[in-house]
């Protein structure tokens, strides 16, 4: 029994069936694992993707919170200034007002002292001349002796 | 010739050749005809699976959450297919019907993968090393196929017990698939054993005798189709003839026996599966 040929041709069918898988199997198998491994690595990197995205806004929102927070600060600062202004702008106005107040009261004081003051010398004026008048028992002619009776009536005023 | 002296002891061509293929390396460990090891089995199945379960472990080991090798992701798909099997199949609580699905299939299909190579030249190549009788496919001995079918039914006996609990679990071997109350009970309870005990016989029976059919057919075709050169001589024009059918016939059985270890393997991991969601299941 001879068994050379029939070896030589198992060797044949052997690597002709390899040469098939090779051809007509072995792709398929290759590109499902090529496809999950696809898969995998994309999944990951959308996974690595989103992380950044996530860390990216939320350094943002902090920025933003802490540029909100700031302006807020700002403006609560610029409140309390505006309202010491007013206060003190209300204090100034008032103490004008006051002042001005006091200084027309005292005006009309002085000119009501003025006023009176000049009514007791007409009158006194008056009574120096009827005074008078009735000492010399006669007349006295008021322009005549003018000069005198503005003297006299100075004098009582001031007196 | 010395290969073909021997040959003259069997009883030579085609015959011979043929039996000297379908006979195993075999070692008496007694004297009784039942303590005959066939070594060749033994040591194939070792191999397959000692290769199996060091090339998974480093795989396993060297795995990673990212993206992973092409091997991993070889790995991943038959691993992800076989838990997806398991998940549709099996609906009891267990951890290892999923890995045992796996190891099933995987070590039928690499043993019934040496059917492939062509037929003589492990057996030949043995030879130099003075080793008489060599088989290469472990499925396509009847020992192998027996031993896994035990194997994975004593497994599924620790499934159902697991689930069921002694009592029911042996209580249902008089109870089912004829429930009844009463007398009736009782009656029906022999019929119920007499019945269980045919399917608890014929599942493994089936499941070996399946597996180890085709795969001793098969090589017993790929036998034949060797013979078609067998004794040619260089200088007859039949040689080339017969060659060229060996080489046609021998592509085509190979190219469809690529079909047939691949279903015999899913066919003896979906069994395995179906069994062991039928153990777990009430009656």
């Amino acid at each position: 029994m001879d068994i050379a040929i029939t070896l030589v041709i198992q060797g044949l069918v052997f690597f002709g069936v390899a040469w098939l898988v090779m051809v007509f199997i072995w792709p398929h198998i290759i590109a499902a694992i090529e496809a999950r491994q696809k898969t995998i690595a994309d999944g990951l990197d959308a996974a690595a993707k989103s992380q950044k995205e996530l860390s990216e806004a939320t350094a943002r929102s902090k920025d933003i919170l802490r540029d909100a927070r700031d302006r807020a600060a700002l403006l609560i600062e610029q409140a309390n200034k505006r309202s010491n202004e007013i206060v003190e702008e209300a204090k100034g106005t008032a103490a004008n007002e006051a002042q001005r107040l006091v200084s027309q009261a005292q005006g009309e004081v002085a000119r009501e002292t003025t006023r009176a003051r000049e009514g007791l010398r007409q009158e006194v004026g008056k009574l120096a001349l009827q005074g008078a008048s009735r000492v010399l028992g006669r007349d006295i002619d008021s322009n005549t002796h003018a000069d005198l009776l503005d003297q006299l009536a100075a004098e009582v005023a001031r007196g | 010739m010395r290969f073909a002296m021997r040959v003259e002891e069997t009883g030579g061509g085609m015959t011979g050749y043929i039996k000297h293929h379908l006979t195993h390396l075999t070692v008496n460990i007694g004297h009784d005809k039942l303590l005959a090891v066939h070594l060749d089995s033994v040591i194939f199945k070792a191999v397959i699976a000692l290769l199996f379960v060091v090339s998974f472990f480093f795989i396993a080991r060297r795995a990673t959450s990212g993206v992973p090798s092409k091997t991993q992701a070889a790995v991943e798909l038959l691993v992800g297919f076989v838990d997806g099997m398991v998940k549709d199949t099996f609906h009891g609580k267990s951890d290892f019907i999923a890995p045992l699905a796996l190891t099933t299939f995987c070590l039928v299909f690499l043993e019934n993968f040496m059917d492939m190579l062509p037929v003589d030249f492990l057996p030949e190549s043995a030879k130099i090393f003075g080793v008489e009788h060599l088989r290469v496919v472990a499925t396509a001995d009847i020992n192998t196929t027996v031993g896994m079918a035990l194997g994975v039914f004593l497994l599924l006996w620790y499934v159902g017990i697991k689930h069921k609990g002694v009592v029911s679990f042996f209580k249902e071997w008089f109870t089912a698939p004829f429930h009844a109350h009463g007398l009736w009970l009782i009656l029906l309870a022999p019929i119920n054993l007499l019945l269980r005990l045919i399917e608890e016989l014929v599942r493994p029976l089936s499941l070996s005798l399946r597996l180890f059919g085709n795969m001793y057919a098969g090589e017993l075709i790929f036998l034949l189709i060797a013979c078609f050169t067998l004794d040619a001589a260089l200088n007859h024009v039949s040689t080339y003839v017969m060659g060229g059918a060996q080489f046609i016939a021998g592509f085509i059985w190979t190219a469809f026996h690529i079909l047939i270890i691949t279903l015999q393997a899913f066919i003896f991991m979906t069994l395995t599966i179906v069994y062991a969601s039928m153990a777990a299941e009430r009656h």
